[in-house]
């Protein structure tokens, strides 16, 4: 194939990539694709060689007589015109078919994730394991999976290009996008549909895990967090995070139950925060608790005045939240 | 009596190829102001993680850059062709409405001042929502300050002057064209400006009301475009792409005009299948309104919708083909004279090509969904948008300047302009198909290094740069030709059509004797074009006398505009009287000096 060998060219891997599928989806779109990008090079190579061939051959020479005005010619009319519909034709047909197969309703046995929008993060509902999450998305390898889709403010678009289109989450509608992850891995993605000052900043990963993993996943991710012994670090964080007000927003199962932002009942156990900008270490932890509209333009989070002993309690007991 | 020198004499024209110079210039100046926020885009882009401008500032910089490419900088430059040349194509005086004309030329001029003047305020609250600023983002929850305030006025100005030209370009070439030039015999670009002026005037009164249901919505609090209410927010992505789609065939058209005039000058050849031309363009035109939903493949508006789109998006494809196969079949076996115009048209057709091809993709809804809103998509609209319609439109400049200024642009800096635009232009934009399917969405002010593309990046944003020195070249050509240009006489190309057969630049009648037409290449059948009768008394044409009631009136829509801006009620009576008071006195002026 020509893309892979053009981009060989520049290195790699690409982690967002839509030309390399991993799932039933994305692999149907994928086909399509090359397959009309090959009538396309097909028609690109007729028409650019012909009018090179047509500029060197007719140049004009000295001496040379008027040209022949030529008006017009019925038959050569008809045939570019066949000739594109007849192309185009190949293109719908499996065209319809990808259209019908991809949207199909999904599997009874599919299992059903609710997502929601937010400027600017991804909100994650397992309804069947009772279980909020954010920003990375676990899912099990080759089992249907169906995101059922909508937000809660402006619209976004939900985009994993290695396992499939994107599909936007429109206020009062719900979407819906199906698949079935074919290998494990880690798959990045973000939104895709302008959502205002970080659009940028509202990337997303998905985890596809082995049933295993994943079933170990979900165990994870139920329940309370560990509680934090009395009087260390973390549990001056805890207090920390009611003082400051951070339950106003944010859930921690037994803790606080605010709906604005994230739930962080299990934060520590995730790789990237704040929409996958930061790495989930204890200095990005710190920059982003100390000055959020700094990482991220316009977030809704604000820079409060977090003494410093505050804010190694704070990140001490987020990182504890696994 | 009629200025003829001077600033006054430019502030009340209504001289078609004077508003054509104004039009010209204007949009030009708006297309140098569009380039460099491009540029800048570029830059913030050059690398991952770039702080050349604020996230805030580059929403800013790509909003403003398409709307004024689209709005301020392509539609009016054509509109400069439409004035300069159509009446002179079809052998007329003037246009229909030379006063209306002025009219619709002040209010583009005022409208994207006014748009413009977002950025001047103190924190530059220009416009920020994308150049299809999509509802619900666009309300007053989502977009508090006056950003989107000063979009949707200044489009709503913008708007009234399409819409009178749409009206007056209608009216002249249906009802002004010389004797003997029927509808058949009628060139090319005359009948894409026909075509487009149709588009105009059913397209933006659709984007007319969305806007109105915008401002609703933003300054009286209804519920259009808001679900909380039963509003929703689709209902914007509609209405904006059923103009929005018309649109694109309203920036193409011309530019697709303006080539079928040069080939056939630069072949020494008439254009091949003028019929099947002429009718692909008025199917382009009709079939345009049919495809809107395919911007909308994302939405999920389910299968039966997706396939209905595709299925007449792909059709479009077929009158579009046929137009490029007859421009290659003018070509063939022709004199080609490589021209600095030829060469522009001849890369119009090799880059339009691209972008039509990436847009079947684009009409495929399962492929669209790893395209739409990414780099890819951004491609192809410039493939089209600037591949075709700016190489089209600077084809139109090399080939008409003569005729506009009485000198020929120097041919050697053209060609050195054409070279350097057409390796900056792909340069920029062929990357950015593999920018887009390796993942990297449109509008983003900063991209993570781990997607691979940092490389691709830097390279386009060369290509952007080398655009911006090959448009120097275009404008040290023009200042040069101002004194050192070869003069041009009546016709430097050997050109087929009336607007070659009267002095360059014309004198302000145009024609001393209206021509009577016998052919569809009058010039290259003298013999069909009615000499002049010896001694006959030709009289002096009557010429309309300038006015100041145009300008006027055009003043007070942004004064109106500036009420819901500043929310004060007797800004908005005092934009109405300034525009009653010009269109009365308009009204009762007599007509000449």
């Amino acid at each position: 194939m020509l893309l892979p060998l053009v981009l060989a060219g520049c290195g790699g891997p690409f982690p967002q990539s839509a030309l390399h599928p991993e799932s039933d989806y994305a692999r149907a779109l994928d086909g399509l694709f090359r397959g009309i990008f090959w009538w396309a090079v097909l028609v690109f190579v007729v028409v650019e060689s012909l009018l090179l061939f047509i500029l060197l051959r007719y140049r004009q020479r000295a001496g040379a007589a008027t040209p022949k005005p030529t008006h017009g010619h019925t038959v050569l009319e008809i045939a570019w015109t066949i000739a594109p519909a007849l192309i185009l034709v190949f293109i719908a047909v499996p065209t319809m078919r990808t259209i019908f197969t991809t949207q199909a309703p999904p599997a009874a046995n599919a299992l059903r994730i609710d997502v929601i929008g937010h400027q600017w993060w991804w909100e994650y509902r397992y309804p069947d394991a009772g279980i909020v999450t954010a920003n990375e998305l676990h899912v099990p390898v080759g089992k249907p999976v169906a995101l059922e889709i909508t937000t809660a403010d402006v619209i976004h678009s939900f985009w994993a290009p290695g396992l499939g289109g994107k599909r936007d989450l429109i206020p009062g509608h719900v979407n819906r996008i199906t698949f079935t992850a074919e290998s494990v891995g880690t798959f990045l993605g973000q939104c895709a549909e302008f959502c205002g000052a970080s659009h940028a900043n509202m990337r997303l990963r998905v985890e596809v895990e082995s049933d295993s993993a994943f079933r170990a996943w979900l165990a994870g991710q139920g329940g309370m967090g560990r509680l934090a012994a009395k009087g260390s670090v973390e549990d001056r964080g805890r207090d920390a995070f009611r003082r400051y007000g951070c339950i106003a927003c944010h859930t921690v199962t037994g803790v606080s139950a605010g709906t604005i932002g994230p739930n962080l009942t299990h934060v520590g156990s995730r790789t990237t925060i704040a929409a996958g900008v930061l790495a989930n270490t204890a200095e990005d932890l710190a920059r982003w608790i100390g000055d959020p509209p700094g990482v991220k333009p316009g977030a809704k989070m604000p820079k409060l005045p977090v003494a410093p002993a505050d804010l190694s309690a704070l990140v001490a007991y987020v990182q504890s939240l696994k | 009596m009629t200025a003829t020198k001077g600033l006054r004499s430019w502030l009340t024209t209504t001289d078609h190829k004077r508003i054509g110079l104004l039009y010209f210039w204007t949009a030009f100046a708006f297309f140098l102001i569009g380039g460099v926020e491009a540029l800048i885009i570029r830059a913030q882009l050059a690398r991952p993680g770039n702080t050349v401008v604020s996230a805030e500032t580059f929403n800013q910089l790509f909003t403003m850059h398409g709307t004024t490419m689209v709005f301020l900088a392509l539609m009016p430059l054509s509109a400069a062709f439409f004035n300069y040349i159509v009446p002179l194509q079809i052998g007329a005086r003037d246009v229909a409405f030379p006063r209306l004309n002025a009219f619709s030329y002040w209010v583009f001029l005022l409208g994207g001042l006014f748009l413009n003047a977002s950025w001047l305020l103190p924190n530059h609250p220009a416009p920020d929502a994308g150049w299809f600023g999509y509802a619900n983002l666009t309300s007053r929850e989502f977009s508090p300050g006056p950003n989107i305030d000063f979009w949707l006025l200044g489009l709503q100005i913008l708007g009234v002057a399409s819409l009178a030209a749409g009206f007056n370009f209608i009216v002249t070439i249906l009802n002004l064209r010389a004797p003997g030039m029927k509808m058949m015999r009628l060139p090319v670009f005359s009948w894409m400006t026909l075509v487009t002026s149709f588009l105009i005037i059913t397209a933006f009164p659709v984007i007319t009301v969305a806007l109105v249901l915008l401002m609703f919505d933003r300054f009286f609090g209804t519920h259009f475009y808001l679900p909380s209410a039963g509003g929703d927010p689709v209902l914007w992505q509609h209405l904006f792409w059923i103009f929005g789609h018309p649109e694109v065939y309203i920036l193409i058209l011309p530019a697709m005009g303006i080539i079928s005039e040069v080939l056939p000058t630069f072949a020494r050849k008439p254009l091949f299948g003028y019929t099947v031309v002429v009718y692909s363009g008025v199917l382009i035109g009709f079939m345009g309104w049919g495809v809107w939903s395919h911007h909308m493949f994302s939405v999920g508006l389910g299968p039966i919708a997706d396939s209905v789109f595709s299925a007449t998006t792909m059709l479009i494809a077929v009158p579009t083909g046929v137009k490029i196969f007859n421009w290659l079949a003018t070509l063939w076996g022709g004199q080609i004279r490589a021209t600095s115009a030829l060469h522009f048209a001849v890369g119009f057709i090799a880059l339009f090509t691209i972008g039509g091809l990436s847009g079947v993709m684009h009409a495929s809804p399962p492929a669209d969904l790893q395209q739409t809103d990414t780099y890819f998509v951004v491609a192809h609209i410039h493939y089209v948008l600037f591949g075709g319609t700016v190489f089209g439109l600077f084809a139109g400049m090399y080939y008409w300047w003569p005729k506009m200024t009485g000198r020929l642009l120097g041919e050697g800096l053209g060609k050195l302009h054409f070279w350097l635009m057409f390796v900056g232009m792909n340069l920029a934009f062929f990357p950015m198909h593999f920018i887009g399917l390796l993942g990297m969405p449109r509008r983003i002010y900063t991209y993570a290094p781990e997607l691979g593309v940092a490389k691709l990046n830097l390279v386009s944003t060369v290509g952007a740069f080398l655009i911006g020195v090959s448009i120097t070249v275009f404008l040290v050509n023009v200042w040069r030709t101002r004194t050192r240009g070869k003069v041009a006489g009546n016709d430097p190309w050997g050109g087929a059509t009336l607007e070659w057969t009267i002095p360059s630049p014309p004198p302000p009648h145009n024609f001393d004797v209206i021509p009577t037409v016998a052919s569809r290449l009058p010039r290259w059948s003298m013999t069909q074009l009615k000499a002049i009768p010896e001694g006959a008394e030709l009289g002096t044409p009557h010429a309309p006398a300038g006015s100041w009631w145009p300008l006027v009136a055009a003043a007070g829509l942004p004064v109106l505009a500036l009420a819901p801006l500043t929310h004060t009620l007797w800004v908005a009576f005092l934009g109405a009287a300034i525009l009653i008071v010009g269109i009365y006195r308009w009204a009762f002026e007599p007509f000449e000096a």
